[in-house]
């Protein structure tokens, strides 16, 4: 678009659009249809602004969605396409689908993540204040600025260090809860217990902040893992399932630890 | 005019910091609780802010407008976080980190800011690694480090290319430590649409819910600004979609200066455009200079495939003007290369685009090397464009990243309004002209974990710990005017889209106020962007009520701000007839087309301030330099 590039002229592609509408949390929704020639270069969202553009400019309402960063990396986009959190793709968030893999005259269904403790706010935009509880509830190491020893003082291997940035990858889209049947957080909590739990400035609180965790999550509507694995095959940063294993190992082992078990 | 006190404590350069932490006032701490602070923003420096403080017993109010603070731009900042461990025993330290600095940035940074910001990096990675972030290691079991643009020293820490969340992760993670606690408040989806003065203090500020359209007003004993940077002001930037200057261009309508902000960075290492839709540029970390080689063809407008041009009809054209420092020259001098060889139609296809070609990498340390290394930037690459960069090399193309400019702050980091403090990129202060590679990140830590929690208690110990009231009338009538100019833009009723209007700003920017600049473009820049307001205040469409989630409506309210920065920018060029780093004025450069400085008469901090809508009045900070010679920035 700037002076300063030179643009190839683009062969477009025109796709049927059924995309959700949603007045508020109580409102029953529906999907609209609309028919959007796009350049297959540009994103799934960039094709959501011209929807959007046109509206305005018809002084209709836009479509309600979220986005940010628009480079996979922050979370904020969440939109199932065609029933897939993310759309078909594996390991990318919305915002890096790209036109290019849908055929001309294809027809995009495109809704919220869909789970309970996800309710809708408006269209596309859903609440995930769940997630922020059940960090808030102990995904962090306890210590004050300024109380850090010397970052060299304790080696860690490059193993431990690198399945743990695994782990600590983990965006907070919800892709996981919308992708399990059962609404599950287990891969979402999994990932920032493993991140700690595999290091050693996590050993202090390890078993309280999985009990810590897990009481929330199970407090906040997302239901229970029973392995289908879903939730590895949506993660836009293929978040593995082993870091549920690991987590459950730790639930059990704080069981044992623990005095204060609570069951 | 406004006095500007930079407020630098006396003494050498090396005591300064350490002197003034012991000559601050104290807050006591059976007093912390009764102050409230208020924080805008939650990324790297308002979450390390709000964390701290938190810790330190005030009651803070945090503010984002996302759905959660961990959703701030600083997550996306990938190459990493410099700090003077000097762990690679490559004769690091924090004076070379500091003249390093100050070199980069062009000799246009506040030696004193800048001195004590290299000596708590540091502790910004004993900090981060006590968090549990999961920083690169090397075998054995320490910390990795790799090295970055306008330096020749290993010093940059890093986890992958995703840096920048692992260290938002942290500081989220610390700020939820703080909210489990009850010491901060965490308010989401909140704006601030403008600053409450009380007796010419900051004391407060008013937010609109970006869920129900409502007006809040929040009151404290002191308002601290960590709102990010301004380069959306360009439509197309790698800022997210979000990002705005709303919050520190109302506070400097309301008195705040507004410093340096022709300062700013073009990244050299992003994805080149893709058609007319396209919402926003994507950078690829710099760190990937540090293997790639960027080249053109020789010829003019030659449309060869890259691997039909032999090695000898290639111009690695940074590596042949600046042997020395080659790939990793400073990125303004990166970006403004790439734009000269392709003005000469010497770009990838005769178009806007150069290459980054990792052939030698891929010969030195295998594919498999390249992908430990670079693994996520590549598959972002191929994902983006289609194509396969372990296969074809990748093409990039300069796109604005980073404002060097922003308030105005003294050494206590408090701009010239009372209680009014701006964190990060939000603020002037530390980069000069032109930020190095992974000094942001440390910047914004440093400013969050390290510097506000001392000086903010210095403002605090002269305040009386009394309730800070929301229903005065000051607090009323801010609340009014806000509910004015919501109701103003919603009334418009014209024929444009917010975004058309925004697009039309940052054509007009980039062109005029972009890479280079002169005289004659300034000028029209200025009238340009002058009509434009006036076309938005006369023709915009903004749909919806006040009264509810109305994403148009944020739009409006932020390029509405845009327009009248954009105008400042072009002002603040104008008026600084030399070049240095970021801001390079085509009439002022060497015989050799490096940028000119001219120290005897611009070796000043610009602080504009507010006189209305296209008004504005200079003020100066003198820079002393008595610690590292003002020199010529040399890379050859």
């Amino acid at each position: 678009m700037s002076s300063n590039h030179t643009c190839q002229p683009e062969r477009l592609v025109t796709l049927k659009l059924k995309i959700w509408r949603q007045e508020n949390k109580n409102a029953k929704g529906h999907f609209d249809e609309f028919n959007q020639k796009v350049s297959p270069d540009s994103s799934i969202l960039e094709m959501l602004d011209e929807v959007n553009n046109k509206l305005e400019a018809e002084g209709k309402t836009p479509i309600a969605f979220e986005s940010d960063c628009r480079e996979g990396i922050c979370g904020t986009c969440g939109l199932a396409v065609n029933g897939h959190p993310h759309g078909p793709l594996p390991k990318i968030a919305t915002c890096q689908l790209h036109m290019r893999n849908f055929k001309d005259g294809e027809t995009l269904y495109i809704e919220p993540f869909r789970a309970a403790a996800f309710p809708v706010i408006k269209d596309l935009i859903i609440d995930r204040t769940g997630f922020d509880k059940i960090q808030q509830a102990g995904g962090y190491t306890s210590f004050n600025t300024g109380s850090a020893p010397d970052a060299s003082a304790i080696l860690i291997s490059k193993k431990s260090a690198d399945l743990s940035l695994d782990a600590a990858e983990c965006i907070g889209c919800g892709a996981c809860v919308a992708a399990c049947k059962n609404s599950s957080a287990m891969l979402f909590v999994s990932a920032k217990v493993s991140q700690f739990a595999l290091l050693p400035q996590g050993q202090p609180e390890r078993y309280d902040r999985v009990q810590a965790m897990v009481k929330v999550m199970d407090e906040n509507a997302f239901g229970s893992c029973t392995n289908t694995y879903a939730c590895e095959a949506e993660c836009p940063k293929g978040i593995s399932v082993s870091n549920i294993a690991r987590m459950n190992r730790d639930y059990f082992m704080a069981k044992l630890v623990n005095e204060k078990v609570e069951v | 005019m406004i006095k500007l006190n930079s407020n630098v404590p006396e003494g050498g350069i090396t005591e300064k910091w350490s002197n003034h932490k012991f000559s601050m006032k104290l807050v006591n701490p059976a007093n912390k609780r009764k102050f409230d602070i208020i924080v805008v923003g939650t990324g790297l420096a308002g979450a390390s802010a709000a964390a701290t403080l938190g810790e330190l017993g005030y009651k803070v109010k945090a503010f984002t407008y996302h759905d959660s603070p961990r959703r701030a731009h600083s997550i996306a900042a990938q190459g990493g976080i410099n700090a003077a461990k000097n762990y690679q025993n490559d004769a690091d330290s924090v004076y070379r980190l500091f003249y390093d600095t100050i070199k980069g940035g062009d000799f246009r940074a506040r030696e004193a800011n800048v001195y004590r910001l290299a000596e708590v990096s540091n502790n910004i990675i004993d900090q981060c690694v006590a968090q549990g972030v999961p920083f690169a290691r090397e075998y054995g079991g320490t910390l990795a480090n790799r090295s970055f643009g306008g330096a020749q020293v290993s010093r940059t820490f890093y986890a992958r290319g995703e840096t920048g969340q692992q260290l938002l992760l942290g500081a989220y993670s610390s700020l939820n430590r703080q909210i489990k606690l009850g010491n901060v408040k965490m308010f989401n989806r909140r704006e601030m649409l403008d600053l409450v003065l009380v007796d010419g203090k900051a004391k407060g500020i008013v937010v609109r819910n970006l869920l129900t359209g409502e007006i809040e007003r929040h009151a404290a004993q002191a308002v601290v600004l960590a709102t990010g940077g301004y380069m959306n002001v360009y439509f197309l930037s790698t800022n997210a979609m979000n990002c705005n200057t709303t919050a520190i261009w109302r506070a400097h309508k309301k008195g705040a200066a507004f410093a340096n902000p022709c300062y700013t960075q073009i990244h050299p290492t992003c994805l080149p455009v893709h058609g007319e839709a396209q919402s926003k540029l994507v950078l690829m970390s710099e760190s990937l200079r540090n293997d790639g080689r960027i080249w053109v063809p020789k010829k003019v407008g030659d449309k060869r495939q890259p691997d039909q041009i032999p090695e000898d009809e290639r111009d690695y054209y940074l590596e042949r003007r600046y042997p020395a420092f080659g790939n990793l020259v400073p990125r303004d001098v990166a970006s403004r290369n790439a734009k000269y060889v392709c003005d000469e139609n010497r770009g990838v296809n005769g178009g806007r685009s150069v290459y980054l070609d990792f052939a030698d990498a891929f010969n030195r340390i295998g594919k498999d090397g390249v992908k430990d290394r670079y693994g996520n930037l590549f598959d972002m690459y191929q994902n983006i464009t289609g194509v396969d960069p372990y296969e074809i090399p990748m093409q990039i193309y300069p796109a604005p990243h980073y404002s060097m400019g922003g308030l105005w702050v003294d050494y206590n980091l408090m701009s010239n309004v009372p209680g009014l403090f701006v964190l990060g990129e939000a603020n002037f202060s530390d980069h000069g002209a032109n930020r190095l590679g992974a000094s942001a990140l440390m910047q914004g830590l440093a400013d969050g974990y390290f510097v506000i929690p001392y000086t903010i208690g210095n403002y605090l110990a002269t305040e009386k710990p009394e309730k800070a009231n929301p229903d005065s009338s000051e607090f009323k009538e801010t609340e009014k005017n806000v509910q004015d100019d919501v109701k103003k833009l919603l009334s418009v009723n014209g024929k444009q889209t917010v975004d058309a209007i925004h697009k039309k700003l940052g054509l007009i920017l980039i062109d005029k106020v972009g890479m280079s600049r002169d005289e004659k473009g300034l000028n029209e820049g200025i009238k340009k962007i002058k009509d434009l307001r006036e076309e938005f205040r006369t023709d915009v469409k903004v749909v919806g009520k006040g009264e509810d989630l109305n994403q148009t409506l944020e739009r409006a309210g932020r390029v509405a701000d845009f327009l009248e920065l954009g105008e400042l920018m072009a002002k603040d060029a104008l008026n600084r007839n030399e070049s240095c780093g970021g801001h390079f004025r085509e009439e002022y450069q060497t015989p050799e087309g490096e940028a000119l400085r001219r120290d005897d008469e611009y070796s000043y901090v610009a602080a504009w301030e507010y006189k209305g809508p296209g008004e504005s009045e200079l003020s100066k900070e003198n820079l002393e330099f008595t610690n590292i010679k003002l020199a010529t920035r040399s890379y050859k």
